[in-house]
């Protein structure tokens, strides 16, 4: 079971979103979170939420599957609209001894909300669309201007692509120490949190001893096969940009402008 | 024949803490590898056989001695990397070989960073999975295939490379049956093609087809020759505590019974004949 875990959440389909180019992606994502931070009245979180969706339909990624991202930062979501609308200070229009709701705060609150409703769903639509090697491929090309200043952007990026190449390796490794250990007669599953805790000590040593292993034969295997980091090498995918991706650029661009007239306007 | 490796009186120690006496893991090696050529070097856990694997490309660099590989000293950090692009490796792990999380793209991963041409890269990892009979799989992520099929994907990632010469470290060593046999049916076939292939094992099974044999015993060349000259040999490398191919223990045995089998029989088919020859004399 443990082999068939998918990694990150991508969500396998050939739509135009999944086509583009990373680069224009994680752009395009940071550049939605920004705007959702220019905007300040309902109209905008409307553009906003329009373009997001229309981003949705064309990508053919199941609502179900993007709602499910949403279930761990619910309470998050909850306790700033809590916060929000009770802590501000303006015109009362409710009070109950220490508690107090005012006009201002019910609008930062609600504000707030789908401000971080519309950014969580934005961000993991980049995540949703995009191979996790990709989208390390793109940061990697996206930072490596940086490399100029000594900025080790390959070396971040390498250090992803192994992340991922790895996961799956060590999961197998733990079920393989969890089995041995449990064959002996370890116990994981009953007692409290702190006797569970304590129970997953004898796999974590081993687990950390076969993780160094693994890295001291992964660095020799890579020094056979010629790396020495990012200098003079090539890569076999090119990214190039593509038609759709300048079409997203100039699509990007006027929801922007648009974005800060608006703000600018009410 | 041209040399395309030569070991000179190679000594590798390994230090140990400081105070102790360093670990002496190969003693005065001598060796001369033609190219083209199929060298099967044998020996137990701590021979040195592994060893002496790693110093052949640059991994380990020699304590005392030199190693020559195509012309280039392996002591020289300058031509480290054209060694390393020359001599390639495939090791025994084959999950710890490899860098990335999709089949073509850890095959790229070499001559990626020899700085190749995309184009030419796209070529020859196209060619070197359909070398290894995995073309199907070049979208696969490798920790979904089976160990035969990833330690095929190790060899591709070398073969993309170019090299003159490769170094197989135990690769059948944590294989099935079925996944040792794909494995030395592509070694033969790179064999064939003109690599030179140094194949370190201790399957006495995997040696039989190799031109020539190396017994590694205690940092030191035991014996060296053609498989027929070293496994006529067969008490000497029982001394070291190696077991012989299963007919040349078959041989031996059947010799003490009184039966006229000749010496230096090493292939079941050669034994099946021997035995005919003999049923029919009767």
């Amino acid at each position: 079971m443990i082999r068939d875990i998918t990694l990150g959440q991508y969500y396998a389909s050939d739509s135009p979103i999944h086509r583009l180019d990373p680069r224009v992606k994680i752009i395009a994502t940071l550049l939605f979170i920004i705007e959702l931070f220019i905007v300040d009245n309902f109209i905008g979180f409307g553009i906003c939420a329009a373009v997001l969706a229309a981003v949705i339909i064309v990508s053919r990624v199941p609502l179900s599957f993007i709602m499910r991202g949403l279930k761990p930062i619910l309470f998050i979501l909850f306790f700033t609209f809590a916060l929000n609308i009770f802590m501000v200070k303006g015109e009362v229009i409710w009070e109950w001894k220490f508690l107090h709701i005012t006009r201002e705060g019910i609008q930062i609150a609600v504000f707030m909300a789908i401000r971080l409703v519309l950014l969580i769903i934005g961000s993991s639509m980049l995540t949703l669309t995009t191979k996790p090697l990709s989208l390390t491929d793109g940061i990697e090309r996206l930072l490596s201007p940086l490399a100029r200043f000594k900025f080790p952007s390959h070396e971040i990026a390498m250090m992803m692509t192994i992340a991922l190449r790895f996961i799956p390796t060590l999961l197998e490794e733990t079920d393989k120490i969890m089995k041995a250990q449990q064959a002996r007669g370890a116990d994981f599953e009953s007692g409290g949190l702190m006797k569970r805790a304590k129970a997953l000590i004898p796999v974590l040593v081993p687990l950390f001893v076969s993780a160094f292993r693994i890295a001291q034969d992964l660095a020799m295997a890579m020094e056979a096969r010629c790396y020495h980091g990012g200098e003079n090498r090539t890569r076999m995918h090119e990214m190039k940009l593509k038609t759709r991706d300048f079409v997203t650029f100039a699509l990007e661009a006027i929801f922007l402008a648009l974005i800060i007239i608006e703000a600018r306007m009410f | 024949m041209e040399k395309i490796i030569t070991i000179d009186n190679l000594i590798f120690e390994y230090s140990k803490s400081e105070g102790s006496e360093n670990i002496r893991a190969l003693d005065c090696v001598n060796l001369e590898i033609d190219e083209g050529s199929f060298t099967a070097i044998i020996g137990k856990n701590g021979s040195g056989k592994s060893t002496l694997a790693k110093n052949l490309n640059g991994l380990l660099i020699p304590t005392e001695g030199t190693v020559f590989v195509d012309g280039y000293d392996t002591a020289d950090d300058d031509s480290i990397w054209e060694i390393r692009q020359r001599a390639g490796m495939v090791f025994q792990n084959p999950d710890n070989q490899l860098v990335s999380s999709i089949v073509e793209d850890d095959v790229a991963f070499g001559p990626e960073n020899l700085g190749i041409e995309p184009e030419e890269i796209r070529r020859r990892v196209d060619k070197a999975l359909e070398d290894v009979n995995m073309g199907q799989y070049k979208h696969k992520a490798p920790h979904l295939l089976s160990g035969g099929q990833k330690q095929r994907i190790a060899i591709a990632g070398v073969v993309a490379m170019k090299p003159k010469i490769i170094i197989f470290d135990e690769p059948t060593a944590m294989l099935d049956p079925k996944g040792r046999k794909e494995i030395m049916k592509i070694i033969m076939e790179l064999h064939k093609e003109g690599i030179t292939v140094i194949l370190i094992t201790h399957f006495m099974e995997e040696v039989i087809d190799a031109d020539r044999v190396i017994i590694m015993h205690e940092g030191k060349v035991l014996l060296d020759g053609t498989p027929y000259e070293v496994f006529s040999q067969a008490d000497v490398i029982r001394k070291a505590n190696l077991d012989v191919p299963i007919m040349v223990e078959l041989g031996d045995r059947l010799r003490k019974e009184g039966l006229d089998i000749p010496q230096g029989i090493i292939k079941e088919e050669e034994m099946v004949k021997a035995l005919c020859q003999l049923k029919s004399q009767n």
